[in-house]
């Protein structure tokens, strides 16, 4: 099972890669980082123009109809430049969502903007102690008229700081840690009664604290159908973020490899050692299994297969901890200097240990992926 | 697990214990102690140590030791690590100062000695080099005899805590065409004098530890070379053997697990099937733990009959920093979506963290934890030890 690329998605690669060589190299990357608001709005809309937030979505809605593929494409390239600005928030998550479970009203109206780089968004499903489950919900969504009002806090929001929309969860009915009664809002950031603390991430993005006091949102999909259209959402997110921590991986191992043989030590090259040679060995078994895995997922997902959000768990822990192996030998490895700030071999790490959290980490997937099995 | 101690023993235990409540100064109770406090703050409980005559427990009486027997020594290094109290300046009382009574002569020892055990000078290592990290002998800092004085010129790197020093012990070679080991001495430079500069190094937790040290044209008395020239790395090696036999760590690892446990407790939901996957994973680590800590004890107790562990010793090294490493992972899982959050330096600063307090370090302790396999010699480098020197391979 190798995906052989059509032309259409050879192009794709070649101009992702060609801009991204040209203008996001790890210097640009740091001047990027260290800015006030941690994001370029101008590689933001470089990526609009070249089409990259209209590829995956479909023509009916102003996109190029290149669907998952298209987002596994992109997303790998992404990995391996540590593209910081919010593509995954803006286009797999909310787009994602406003896609398949928005109005029609809602799609023509908020997916063009996304399309042509003029707003970006940012998903707040995370709570206090909610930890990695989508139904654990505490936020409230009272209805007015047409329209809800919210109250309650969330937690952890990546990109929200400056995002111009946000998709909220919030409960209408029930209990904390029921699925029914779950819904989805699209709310305006600067909406009155929102409130946002701003902090940086450990792989240099910016977050924020929600917090909601009667804040007006717009109901997105059916209603109380908010869990399930998370679930998948998260199916498509972990298909976006284990492209790109494959991506990371390659980084990772060629660099490390490349200072193998360069770096000496008792007069030869570190990588004559039998010890460091096998566990670079394991490191390039580990990048290969992952990147089958993460294209099995992906190719999955396009054909929307069933028992894709149990492969989707299985494929978060797998990449999971093989990245986590990749960039704890990677660091290793390259002694010293693997533990600056100054090399980008500690940024992919941190990248590597983000991926790992959002949306659950390694411990949690193989869990979920076992509970299928210990429930039949 | 505790030694079998006489009743002088459990005595003086119980004296360490209550000198330390009573003692330990609060303002150096902050969230990260390694990164978070003044020059001053860290030398606090140094002298606080240092008028009780406990600071230097190594070091023999006529030195300024406390004359404490092996048993005694090991019970005063568990508890301070368990109550977690500021290691004394590892760079000055654990390193140089055995270095400078064993090897350096009366003039050297009545100048640095005192100003060691005092807080008075700050020492920081100059071993590394850009192209020497495990393969220490490969120094390249050249230093050049001019009459009374060494020109030195060179570029050390990893120096912790640099930007406080006052003096470094540096590797310095001296014949360049002797044997990689045998052109090497040992040589004490002022920070303060002309040609020495300090460059921050950030590490990947966004803290300043460590430095790059450039020496350019340092003039250096030549009185400040210790023991004889070109025999600096029998020097070298014995102040390595005197690094390695206190990575262990027991006491701050049990520290952390207790911590672990609560954040879990705090965390995790008791009907969450994770809530028993993360306690099997800290038994997994106690366990790891106990049987460190018992080989510590049964070594101890072999010392205290005269028997040297010798390389063997480094298996501590490399145990103790697996496992502080595992736990700093796992408390980094434990703080779940919060874990992406990371502290804003300098600390004093107080950019504002999400969540609850006890999750405000994890990530840093996290990133910060992966230099422990790596420098003190890489885990690899002290295998390689035990394979040839235990092992006879």
């Amino acid at each position: 099972m190798d995906i052989e690329f059509t032309e259409e998605q050879e192009l794709l690669r070649s101009s992702v890669q060609r801009l991204l060589r040209d203008q996001y190299d790890f210097d640009a990357r740091r001047k990027i980082v260290a800015s006030e608001d941690g994001w370029s709005r101008k590689q933001w809309l470089a990526f609009a123009e070249l089409g990259l937030f209209a590829a995956s979505f479909s023509e009916d809605v102003g996109g190029l109809g290149g669907g998952t593929l298209s987002t596994m494409i992109i997303m790998h390239e992404f990995g391996r430049h540590l593209v910081v600005e919010p593509f995954v928030e803006t286009v797999v998550l909310a787009g994602g969502l406003l896609e398949h479970a928005g109005s029609e009203e809602q799609k023509q109206g908020f997916i063009p903007d996304i399309i042509a780089g003029a707003t970006t968004w940012a998903l707040a499903w995370t709570e206090k102690g909610s930890r990695f489950d989508l139904a654990n919900v505490a936020t409230t969504a009272r209805r007015e008229g047409k329209d809800y009002v919210l109250t309650g806090e969330k937690t952890a929001v990546i990109a929200a700081p400056w995002a111009d929309y946000l998709i909220v969860s919030a409960r209408t009915s029930g209990h904390r840690r029921d699925r029914g009664g779950v819904n989805l809002f699209v709310v305006d950031r600067s909406a009155a009664n929102l409130e946002l603390r701003s902090f940086k991430t450990i792989d240099g993005r910016r977050a924020a604290e929600i917090s909601l006091r009667g804040v007006k949102g717009q109901l997105l999909g059916k209603e109380g159908e908010g869990v399930t259209a998370l679930e998948a959402c998260r199916d498509r997110a972990i298909g976006a973020l284990c492209a790109e921590a494959v991506g990371a991986m390659v980084e990772l191992n060629s660099a490390t490899l490349e200072h193998a043989k360069t770096r000496k030590q008792f007069g030869v090259p570190i990588g004559s050692f039998q010890v460091l040679q096998h566990r670079m060995v394991d490191m390039f078994i580990a990048h290969q299994e992952a990147l089958s895995l993460m294209q099995h997922l992906n190719l999955s997902l396009s054909a929307d297969e069933t028992g894709v959000s149990r492969l989707a768990s299985g494929a978060k822990s797998k990449i999971g901890y093989a990245g986590r192996f990749i960039a704890d030998q990677a660091v290793q490895i390259h002694g010293g200097m693997g533990m600056t700030d100054e090399l980008n071999v500690g940024h992919y790490f941190k990248r590597i240990s983000s991926i790992n959290i959002q949306f659950g980490d390694p411990a949690y997937h193989v869990l979920r992926y076992a509970q299928v099995d210990a429930a039949a | 697990m505790e030694l079998a101690l006489s009743r002088e023993d459990a005595a003086f235990r119980d004296e360490v214990r209550a000198f330390i409540a009573q003692n330990y100064p609060a303002e150096t109770r902050v969230p990260n102690p390694e990164t978070d406090l003044s020059k001053e703050q860290m030398l606090l409980w140094h002298r606080i140590l240092h008028k009780k005559g406990w600071i230097a427990p190594l070091w023999p009486k006529e030195y300024g030791g406390p004359g404490w027997s092996i048993t005694q020594r090991f019970i005063f290094e568990q508890e301070t690590t368990r109550a977690g109290t500021l290691p004394p300046l590892a760079f000055s009382v654990t390193m140089v100062g055995p270095v400078i009574y064993t090897f350096g002569n009366e003039a050297q020892k009545k100048k640095f000695l005192p100003r060691i055990l005092s807080g008075e000078d700050w020492w920081c290592q100059g071993y590394s080099e850009p192209g020497s990290g495990s393969d220490l002998a490969s120094v390249r800092t050249k230093a050049v005899r001019d009459g009374d004085q060494y020109i030195v010129n060179g570029h050390k790197t990893w120096t912790t805590l640099a930007q406080h020093a006052d003096w470094i012990f540096c590797l310095v070679r001296t014949d360049p065409t002797a044997k990689p080991q045998s052109g090497i001495s040992f040589l004490l430079i002022d920070m303060k004098s002309p040609g020495v500069t300090v460059r921050p190094i950030i590490t990947i937790d966004g803290s300043h530890e460590v430095n790059d040290v450039f020496l350019e044209n340092v003039r250096v008395p030549a009185e400040n070379l210790i023991g004889e020239e070109n025999k600096g790395w029998t020097y070298a090696k014995f102040l390595l053997g005197n690094e390695r036999t206190s990575m262990a760590g027991i006491g701050r690892s049990t520290r952390y697990i207790e911590r672990l446990k609560k954040i879990v407790k705090a965390e995790v939901a008791e009907d969450d099937p994770a809530y028993l996957e993360f306690f099997r994973e800290i038994a997994r680590i106690e366990l790891d733990v106990l049987a460190l800590e018992a080989t510590e004890l049964r070594v101890v107790a072999q010392m205290a009959r005269g028997i040297d562990p010798g390389p063997a010793a480094s298996l501590f090294k490399i145990r103790g920093t697996e496992i502080f490493q595992n736990i700093t992972e796992l408390t980094h899982r434990a703080i779940g979506n919060y874990g992406l959050a990371i502290r804003e330096h300098p600390a004093s600063a107080n950019y504002f963290m999400p969540g609850p307090d006890y999750g405000h370090t994890a990530s840093e302790k996290y990133l910060n934890a992966r230099k422990l396999s790596i420098y003190g010699g890489s885990n690899e480098i002290q295998r390689n030890i035990i394979a040839k020197a235990v092992l006879g391979l």
